[in-house]
């Protein structure tokens, strides 16, 4: 009798300590998740009330070939970035971890352009990125190469978005630094001892022991590569005049959507449209889930 | 499934609100003391010709309090505000977005509030009235006329052998000769364009030039696969091609240094083009000394032709005060109004020591007031060439009625015209897709 009072009582209090979360989910994730799923079945203006036009949106998308560029674009530009990404912030963080002194100061450094306003790196790319007077080309010219136009050439787009993606990878390296300082030093010294070379050590200590932080960043890097937009929209859709000469390689799926929301004024195919990369998203990250389970390597599992 | 639309409403609003974009409607618990309040959005307070005019209405109005939210006009920020209920009195965007929102009724007509006020309208310039008008309605009072006009430098014509005066958009085949042997490319590598035609940007230019109007005088018809539009296309696009191709040309131009006193006439980057008239400004006040020509952008029968950019004030539906807002419009745009701004623009620059090149404020009894009484001549050959070119385009102006697919159109056709010069499509094929994809927005929005 009292016992089930007192669980009462601590379940009460449990879910009085979870409210704050419960009310912020509630309100900003699951209303607004709900209110674009009905939407999505309707044809909204925003301006006029929405009127019900069935699975006649979805309908549409399938059809529309933008959606199409817009999907083949994302996926190319995740499928580039999130490798890069990784294999860049993996080596910096080793770099950084041999460091001694001054580690403190490196990983400040490194963070530092994480902290870069995206559209103030957007622009800064624009820069740097010019075909014909960005620093990029120039440096190639030096070793005698004659750099693509980075901006103007649907070809060549994407792989300079990817470019620019990796100024960040900063975030991703100070997760990984982190991991590896929590690798424990005496399996190394194991290793040594039984002969293992540098490589050996970082393919069969180094790699399983931080595969935890590896595939978290594999599932964050990937969801938000999926939902590129700021950067690409800064660069090649900002302006009326930016917009006016982009074609169509820098329309990734996030902008096509924003796009047909605010521009045409369509926000029952755009919540559609959001639905379709949810989908996309969740089939993307249950793969990664399922290939992990034989790749990853968790301390305390048995 | 959607029994409760006003409640969709409000989430989509609360979700854009804490996208950051919403917050600044009207909260109709501000009105303190009695005192209405008027909110606007879009507008800005940059220099004297707003703060000037403001001043005017606040000295007429005192028992009025103005709300200005500076920032330029958003889209996202607007609907949010009207999605949510709270509006403001007024807003303040480019002509050419008024009217997808005239045809969805999410600003109000003003015949009624201009003719109270016995506002004549015939003073204002006649292309900018078709811009705000929409079903026969007027929708919005318009603001600043740019017109464009051509640009050439005279030091890189006279060395290529040609005379400033000699290059014209009339002859199409002239333009392309001289486009060809005034541009420069060794080497797969443009160092000079001879000929920007501004496409896909001024496509609706060419097409006029070429004798036909993108959009029709009932606003829902378009002609992009008109074989003239499609001529234009070509004639622009083969321009581009000829002068190194479009991703070389784009990144050499996307390098100019636009806005500052390296600019490309400066640099002898560039040979001629057509812009917006208040670049006149930018080249003087960077470089003074530049030695270029202006001139009108023609047809091909030599007739001056331009589109003007410019703004519009209108009223959203639901706006708590619809009056004062319409007080408010009537009064920024008056002539008296301007030319007290123009006079504090001028004061303000010659403070700085700075050249004043007038105002082209859409209304006509304005611009010549200010031209005679404002504007003294003398400043900088410049911009006094460019005064007298752009004065002489106002009455020149082509426009359609406000569309209610404005953006979506522009959207289709400069993309039609991007597949063209990236060598996607043909003129032909690129238009035909073109013309389909904006029957199908035209249809959409108009439903």
């Amino acid at each position: 009798m009292a016992r089930t009072t007192l669980r009462r009582t601590e379940t009460r209090w449990g879910y009085f300590f979870l409210s704050p979360w419960i009310v912020g989910m509630v309100l900003f994730t699951a209303g607004p998740m709900v209110a674009s799923l009905l939407l999505s079945f309707t044809e909204y203006d925003l301006i006029n009330e929405p009127k019900a036009v069935g699975t006649a949106n979805y309908a549409e998308l399938l059809e529309d070939p933008k959606v199409g560029t817009a999907v083949w674009n994302t996926l190319f530009y995740t499928a580039l970035h999130v490798p890069l990404q990784i294999a860049l912030a993996l080596a910096l963080a080793m770099l950084l971890h041999r460091v001694g002194r001054g580690v403190s100061f490196f990983r400040t450094v490194l963070y530092l352009p994480v902290m870069t306003p995206p559209v103030a790196m957007a622009a800064m790319f624009l820069l740097l990125l010019n075909g014909s007077t960005g620093v990029i080309n120039e440096a190639l010219r030096f070793f005698g190469i004659d750099g693509p136009n980075w901006t103007t050439d649907p070809a060549w787009i994407k792989p300079g978005i990817v470019i620019m993606g990796l100024w960040t990878a900063g975030s991703t390296a100070i997760i990984y630094l982190a991991a590896l300082s929590g690798v424990p030093e005496d399996l190394y010294e194991a290793a040594r001892l039984d002969g293992a070379g540098a490589w050996q050590q970082f393919r069969h200590i180094t790699l399983p022991m931080i595969s935890g932080a590896i595939y978290f960043t594999v599932i964050v890097n990937t969801i938000s590569s999926l939902q590129m937009f700021t950067e690409a929209f800064s660069m090649f859709f900002g302006s009326n005049i930016a917009e006016s000469s982009e074609g169509d390689a820098a329309l990734f799926y996030v902008i096509y959507l924003f796009q047909q929301a605010f521009r045409s004024l369509r926000m029952g195919y755009a919540s559609a449209l959001a639905w379709l990369l949810f989908l996309i998203i969740v089939v993307i990250t249950v793969i990664q889930v399922r290939v992990s389970r034989r790749l990853v390597y968790y301390e305390g599992e048995r | 499934m959607i029994a409760r639309p006003r409640i969709l409403a409000m989430l989509i609003a609360l979700v854009l609100a804490l996208a950051g974009c919403g917050g600044v409607g009207n909260d109709p618990s501000g009105d303190a003391g009695g005192k209405a309040s008027l909110t606007t959005m879009g507008f800005g307070l940059p220099d004297e010709h707003a703060t000037a005019r403001v001043d005017v209405y606040r000295k007429a109005h005192p028992d009025v309090d103005i709300r200005i939210n500076e920032g330029n006009f958003d889209e996202q920020q607007f609907l949010s505000a009207l999605a949510s209920g709270s509006p403001p009195d007024l807003i303040y965007l480019d002509r050419n977005k008024l009217g997808s929102f005239a045809a969805r009724a999410a600003v109000q007509p003003i015949d009624d509030c201009v003719k109270r006020r016995n506002v004549d309208m015939s003073q204002f310039r006649q292309g900018t009235v078709e811009q705000v008008t929409f079903d026969g309605k007027l929708y919005g009072l318009p603001e600043f006329a740019q017109v464009r006009l051509l640009i050439m430098s005279n030091t890189v014509l006279r060395e290529a052998g040609l005379a400033p005066d000699q290059l014209s958009t009339s002859d199409w085949s002239a333009l392309a000769d001289a486009a060809k042997r005034l541009a420069k490319v060794t080497g797969g590598r443009v160092e000079r364009i001879g000929f920007d035609p501004k496409v896909p940007e001024f496509l609706p230019l060419w097409a006029k030039a070429n004798g036909v109007d993108l959009v029709g005088d009932d606003g829902k018809t378009v002609r992009l696969n008109d074989p003239k539009t499609v001529e234009a296309v070509r004639f622009t696009t083969d321009l581009v091609a000829e002068q190194g191709g479009w991703s070389q040309f784009k990144a050499f131009k996307d390098g100019f240094d636009m806005l500052g006193a390296r600019n490309q006439y400066v640099t002898g980057q560039l040979a001629a083009m057509p812009i917006e008239s208040w670049y006149i400004n930018t080249l003087a006040a960077n470089s003074p000394d530049v030695d270029v020509t202006v001139l009108p952008f023609t047809d091909r029968s030599g007739t001056p032709v331009t589109t003007a950019g410019g703004q519009a004030w209108a009223i959203p539906k639901g706006a708590p005060h619809p009056e004062q807002a319409c007080d408010f419009m009537v009064t920024m745009t008056a002539t008296d109004t301007w030319v007290t701004a123009a006079k504090a623009r001028r004061d303000a620059l010659a403070k700085q020591n700075k050249p004043y090149s007038g105002t082209y404020t859409a209304n006509r009894a304005a611009d010549e007031k200010i031209f005679a009484e404002v504007y003294d001549g003398q400043s900088n050959k410049i911009i006094d060439a460019g005064v007298r070119v752009a004065l002489s385009l106002q009455d020149k102006v082509f426009a359609w009625p406000a569309n209610p697919a404005g953006a979506e159109l522009l959207k289709v056709w400069e993309s039609a015209v991007n597949r063209v010069l990236l060598g996607q499509q043909s003129p032909e094929q690129a238009m035909q897709q073109a013309q389909q994809e904006a029957d199908t927005a035209i249809q959409r929005a108009g439903r």
